[in-house]
């Protein structure tokens, strides 16, 4: 008990979240909260309890937004939107899989385009995206829509020096 | 006035008629951009929400870029500036960070250059009176209601340039325009950004909210400076529900009668053109 709530609270390198009083604010304006299996506050309760299995378990960590809403509005400073990457770093370096796995499947994708040219482009991200979840034909006409209007086109400048790029991915990676 | 200019990756491509009527309005406004040199992607919420040292490097890699220029950076999508913003946050008040930081990207990263939207700067340094006298064709009978989303103003003590809560600027920047805005109370609501391809039902919900809320109000199209939530509010809103939606930018290009907007509303999901002459604005 308490070495869960002591890790997130290290990684976060902020406010300590037993800060929070439950006035559930954060939760009232949380826009994704009705999807959601735990309000935000509840999941700084369980982080207390020392739930670290059924935490890192669940949708709530990634269907969060990171609109901030919850920080802005918090009476005692609380960084929740921070407490949910730190939450999702940890799923990640433990290789505890996502239950969102959709979700983390986008990001995926998102940081291999740009590893692959600096910066993302949009059609071959989503390709990348689509390849790996099996989703192939959810909003396909709207993509071709996109490319009949000329708006979407497979090749766009990259970065030139990748060099500085591919050594950030490398240097970053835990 | 001469500023740095970061456009991101989603301008060049879903975000397209953002870019060209920043350019527009700030040729026309006598503000010359100069593009950030080499730049590459700021990481978005991808970085972010799933490792911390990347969401700072990444961005830094571009600060330190522009820096070299040394001019205020104007940066129009939402996302970037925030994460711009953000990076700079962490830079300034973690001197190990910064060290560790300036090692990953293998150059010094001041942190300190003013990042800033268009909307502030076009609201601020040219001035809203300004602003008002290059108008040609006023915006008349249009009635939009501004939505900020999340990235431009929160957290408030990293974005600081409108009150976070209610802000104004985009509504005097219409208002300038001879447009009739309407208030709401959702300017500054979360569409769902990143969750429109894994979790598109979420954002489905929340942007039949926003359309709802907006025809409450009695706008008849909505106007915005992000890119993710243009894309959100153009392509998922149910049929019946839908209003045009607009970059702040393509209709102060239309107001000040440049040439671009009729060839940016084509691009748009939602057809903005029965609206538009039903006006006479087109
Ligand atoms: S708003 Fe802050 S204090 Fe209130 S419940 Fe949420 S985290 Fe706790
Ligand atoms: S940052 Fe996440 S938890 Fe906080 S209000 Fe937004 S969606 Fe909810």
């Amino acid at each position: 008990m308490g070495a869960f709530l002591e890790e997130v609270n290290r990684r976060i390198d902020g406010v300590p979240i037993q800060r929070c009083y439950h006035c559930r604010k954060c939760s009232a304006g949380c826009p994704v909260a009705f999807a959601m299996e735990y309000n935000p506050n509840k999941v700084i309760k369980m982080i207390q309890m020392g739930k670290r299995a059924e935490v890192l378990g669940s949708s709530t960590i990634w269907l969060c937004a990171s609109c901030e809403t919850c920080v802005t509005r918090c009476p005692n400073d609380v960084d929740i939107a921070r407490m949910m990457d730190v939450l999702r770093e940890m799923v990640i370096e433990e290789g505890l899989g996502a239950r969102e796995k959709k979700i983390l499947k986008f990001h995926e994708a998102f940081l291999a385009g740009i590893r692959s040219g600096g910066r993302i482009n949009e059609p071959m991200m989503i390709a990348r995206y689509k390849m790996t979840t099996g989703d192939l034909f959810s909003d396909l006409k709207m993509g071709l829509d996109m490319f009949m209007k000329g708006k979407l086109s497979l090749i766009s400048p990259k970065t030139k020096d990748m060099t500085s790029v591919r050594k950030i991915f490398d240097r970053t990676k835990k | 006035m001469k500023v740095s200019y970061y456009p991101g990756c989603s301008l060049h491509a879903t975000g397209k008629e953002y870019d060209q009527s920043v350019k527009a309005v700030s040729r026309a406004l006598g503000i010359e951009l100069a593009e950030v040199n080499d730049w590459s992607c700021c990481g978005a919420s991808s970085a972010h929400m799933t490792n911390y040292r990347l969401s700072v490097a990444l961005p830094a890699r571009n600060l330190a870029s522009a820096e070299k220029a040394g001019l205020d950076v104007m940066v129009p999508c939402a996302a970037c500036f925030n994460r711009f913003k953000m990076a700079q946050h962490h830079l300034r008040e973690n001197g190990a960070l910064k060290k560790e930081i300036e090692e990953i990207i293998g150059e010094s990263c001041r942190g300190d250059l003013a990042v800033r939207n268009p909307i502030d700067v076009f609201s601020k340094d040219i001035g809203l009176e300004k602003l008002a006298e290059k108008v040609t064709r006023k915006l008349a009978g249009l009635k939009p209601v501004s939505y900020y989303g999340c990235l431009l103003l929160r957290p408030p003590e990293v974005c600081e340039f409108d009150n976070y809560e209610n802000p104004v600027l985009l509504d005097k920047i219409m208002e300038a325009m001879g447009a009739e805005p309407r208030n709401w109370s959702c300017k500054t609501d979360c569409c769902g950004g990143s969750l429109t391809l894994g979790k598109t039902d979420i954002v489905i919900r929340l942007v039949d909210k926003l359309m709802t809320m907006a025809r409450e109000a009695g706008a008849n199209c909505l106007v915005t400076a992000c890119p993710v939530c243009m894309a959100n509010l153009d392509m998922r809103p149910r049929e019946e529900i839908r209003l045009p939606v607009f970059y702040f930018t393509e209709l102060m290009a239309l107001a000040m009668g440049l040439p671009g907007p009729t060839e940016w509303f084509k691009l748009h999901n939602t057809d903005p053109a029965p609206l538009l002459k039903s006006l006479a604005l087109l």
